[in-house]
């Protein structure tokens, strides 16, 4: 009878692989990124040079509403900075990288790479002696600025279409990384009135114009490659960061947490068979 | 069960204190020298999970709402917050989201033990319907919870469940309403989902207490479902089953952590990273995984039963579902308690099994999805090479006269020897009439696997014929299909079958096996005897 049953699932699961509608978006290929394994981390480098392509090409329309620019800063993030004693001269100086041993976290607020990326951005503002509204340089404490004033701005500028949030874009988005990896490479050139075609995308065809091109952000590494792929890579890295800037404490401290819960469970196993060594059951 | 308290007050302020509130001996009583019969397996430590779980999502809960706002403009940005800005924020969300699932995962092995062990029967009718109440409760507070971080999933699902019950009569309407706050998902609703998603835990912790003390007054049934004889057939609770579920309980906390560090989503929708938008239906609204089952059920009505439609009947059959698992100590009729002596009644039992898990995975799939097919999807195409081509307007009185005027119109150009006719409608009650006169007819048949590659086969059947054809007609052949919503259909019959069929008549009939003398008769001098 189990026998029968499992034939029979097993045909079903057959049929319903051949029953998927072809008109659904097509499924995206792994794209091998650093933080895929349960030990991966983030590639900073890249996160750093994704948060540029961001700023230079995504942020005209999409906005990231739940990150400030703190953020950028803070442990885990692709502008920590930390104190480091430089090998040539023996004085501490500040690097805006984690260090491979050693080296003191400098606290956000000191951190003038972060401060530079904020001050940078124009925000608007109230201000607090006249009341009025104006213009004023970022502060880290600023969300990341917005492109558009609220979302019926959005749509009047971008046809009708409105650009979404990216915050948490890959979580939001079956595939995840993947999926924006595929959709930002998967352009095929031909558009269809305002959309355009794009194979990656539910129904194939996206109002947003492929953003990237060879060499429209200027990288300051030479051994970079400006090309679309190494920019889609670099900014779905970046993404990948903001949707979740606790994955690397976060598969670190999952390993202690397991290791230690496997020592208990030992440990817990033996005093279980200790307690019933005499006892039939 | 337990028998006379055996607890000695050791000192001087025990002895105050147990005369006066007897806590230390209650505590003492019901997870020391409880007795607890020795052949428990496995199956029987996820009651300790479940209290484990419970506990968890109570403690992660509370801290999470200091932090959550329970405002539709801010509860997404507040979620947010917690995970990004709150110290170890992320690790809080992720058990408590992570703890649902499996705070379900334990309540269903759980139920599947009882039901295999008929932990249900006399004299645990009690203690089984107050595990139906929890977990009844924990389904309200599951959804409930589900609505709170007010992301797609969140809002769409809310919306399809109070909408369901908008479809009992008379009052579904009013209850419907109540529940919402308003006519529908908004605010209101939001800030009552979190006052009762905050309460009902405590509730279930009342009925946990209930569930408990049903237990030691009946004590705990065991795989034999025979009877414990005599004191030899037990051990004291402490330290026997304690470290028993400890042990457990570190392996099912191994399982929850990698969930929480390595896959905090998995479980998840991606849809509910999304801000709730009332404007905009998700492609698929589908609950978590734990509800797919019932899901599935609710869907599975897609008729009408005589006066009852569609909507109430899967709403009914969803909630008889539930409602089916309070009688069954009265539908089951076997005298026998643990299937592991009702041979037949344990196939039934395992395809029982099988089937919940394959309703869930009919929950999760659109239900318009085809499994099987008896044939192709084919399409006819014809078409009239060579021949003169024609075209004259169609003008009906009013709309609607049109599909009258346009039939006749069709009728006279057939009766005058056209080989074709076409008919476009370019208004209400405007059109125009293609004819084709003379020429030859073609006809091309066409296949393909789904309707999809159909449309796409036509398209390029049209292509390839191009300018020989000034036009076409097509029809469309759909062979008989078996769809998810079939397969729900039978699951859901085998799944009512089961309780309210093979269990009452399979009782009466079934020839129970025999009981080892190991297990039937008592532990004497204490020799190892059965298997653990």
């Amino acid at each position: 009878m189990l026998r029968a049953l499992t034939a029979a699932a097993a045909v079903f699961v057959l049929g319903a692989g051949v029953a998927f509608a072809a008109g659904k978006a097509e499924h995206p290929h792994d794209h091998a990124f650093s933080f895929d394994s349960p030990v991966g981390s983030y590639d900073m480098a890249a996160v750093q040079r994704g948060f540029q392509v961001y700023q230079q090409v995504c942020a005209s329309c999409h906005s990231m509403d739940h990150l400030s620019y703190r953020h950028l800063g803070e442990q885990g993030g692709p502008f920590a900075a930390y104190m480091v004693r430089s090998h040539d001269t023996g004085e501490m100086e500040m690097v805006v990288r984690r260090p491979e041993h050693g080296g003191t976290f400098v606290d956000v607020t000191e951190n003038p790479w972060v401060r530079q990326i904020a001050s940078e951005q124009t925000i608007t503002a109230v201000d607090p002696n006249s009341g009025q509204l104006t213009d004023r340089p970022g502060r880290i404490s600023d969300r990341f600025r917005r492109p558009f004033p609220n979302e019926i701005a959005a749509r009047a500028s971008n046809g009708g279409a409105y650009p979404v949030d990216l915050s948490v874009i890959t979580s939001a988005r079956h595939g995840g990384a993947d999926y924006i990896y595929a959709l930002l490479t998967g352009y095929t050139g031909e558009s269809q009135g305002l959309l355009y075609e794009n194979p990656y995308f539910p129904g194939h065809l996206i109002a947003m114009p492929p953003p990237l091109g060879e060499g429209v952000v200027p990288y300051t590494d030479p051994n970079t490659p400006q090309t679309v792929e190494q920019y889609a890579a670099d900014v779905t890295h970046f993404l990948q960061w903001a949707a979740d800037p606790h994955m690397e404490e976060r598969k670190r401290l999952g390993i202690v947490v397991l290791g230690f819960l496997l020592v208990l469970t030992a440990l817990l196993y033996f005093a279980y068979k200790q307690v019933w060594r005499n006892e039939s059951h | 069960m337990s028998g006379p308290s055996t607890y000695e007050p050791k000192t001087a302020f025990t002895r105050w204190l147990d005369r006066r509130l007897p806590i230390v001996r209650l505590g003492y009583d019901s997870f020391v020298a409880y007795p607890t019969p020795r052949n428990l397996n496995y199956w029987w430590t996820f009651g300790a999970m479940l209290s484990l779980c419970l506990v968890v999502q109570i403690i992660t809960g509370v801290v999470l709402a200091m932090h959550y706002v329970p405002h539709i403009d801010m509860a997404f940005a507040s979620v947010q917050r917690i995970e990004r800005d709150v110290p170890f924020g992320w690790l809080i969300q992720n058990m408590h989201a992570v703890g649902a699932s499996m705070f379900f995962l334990a309540v269903y092995i759980h139920m599947f033990r009882g039901l295999y062990y008929g932990s249900y029967k006399a004299p645990r009718e009690l203690l089984w319907i107050l595990g139906c109440v929890i977990y009844l409760l924990m389904v309200a507070t599951a959804f409930l919870g589900y609505t709170l971080p007010w992301g797609q999933m969140s809002f769409w699902g809310a919306t399809v469940i109070t909408n369901l019950l908008g479809a009992l009569p008379l009052i579904g309407e009013p209850i419907k309403n109540w529940l919402m706050g308003g006519f529908s998902v908004d605010q209101p609703t939001l800030n009552r989902f979190f006052s009762l998603h905050y309460l009902l835990p405590f509730v279930i912790a009342g009925v946990v207490a209930l569930h408990v003390w049903a237990l030691h007054e009946a004590g705990q049934n065991n795989p034999a479902g025979v009877d414990v004889k005599s004191k030899a057939d037990t051990v004291p609770f402490t330290p026997h089953a304690t470290m028993k579920d400890l042990f457990a309980m570190g392996l099912f906390l191994i399982l929850f952590a990698t969930f929480i560090f390595y896959m905090p989503d998995a479980l998840g929708h991606a849809d509910n990273f999304i801000p709730a938008n009332p404007l905009q239906t998700p492609p698929e609204i589908v609950p978590e995984w734990y509800l797919l089952p019932f899901y599935a059920i609710l869907r599975a009505i897609d008729f009408n039963i005589g006066p009852i439609d569609s909507k109430l009947g899967g709403v009914l059959a969803m909630f008889a579902a539930i409602g089916v698992l309070f009688i069954l100590p009265w539908l089951d009729t076997s005298r026998v308690r643990s299937m592991r002596y009702r041979p037949i009644a344990r196939q039934f039992f395992l395809i029982f099994v099988v089937v919940c898990i394959f309703l869930g995975w009919c929950g999760g799939q659109n239900p318009g999805n085809i499994l099987a097919k008896a044939g192709p999807f084919s399409a006819t195409l014809e078409w009239v090479e060579g021949g003169t081509v024609s075209q004259a307007p169609i003008q009906a009185a009013g709309e609607s006269q049109w599909q009258e005027a346009a039939d006749t119109a069709e009728a006279a150009a057939r009766e005058q020897g056209a080989t074709m006719t076409a008919v476009n409608r370019t208004g209400a009650s405007t059109g125009s009439l293609r004819t084709v006169a003379g020429g030859a007819v073609q006809s091309r048949v066409v296949t393909a696997e789904t309707v999809d590659a159909l449309e796409t086969a036509i398209g390029a059947a049209k292509v390839e014929v191009g300018q020989a054809a000034p036009f076409f007609t097509v029809e469309r052949r759909l062979p008989p299909t078996f769809t998810v919503t079939n397969l729900s259909q039978v699951l859901t019959l085998y799944y009512f079958l089961f309780f309210l069929v093979i269990l009452p008549l399979l009782g009466l009939r079934e020839k129970p096996g025999r009981v080892p003398d190991t297990i039937a008769k008592p532990v004497i001098d204490g020799k190892a005897q059965g298997a653990s």
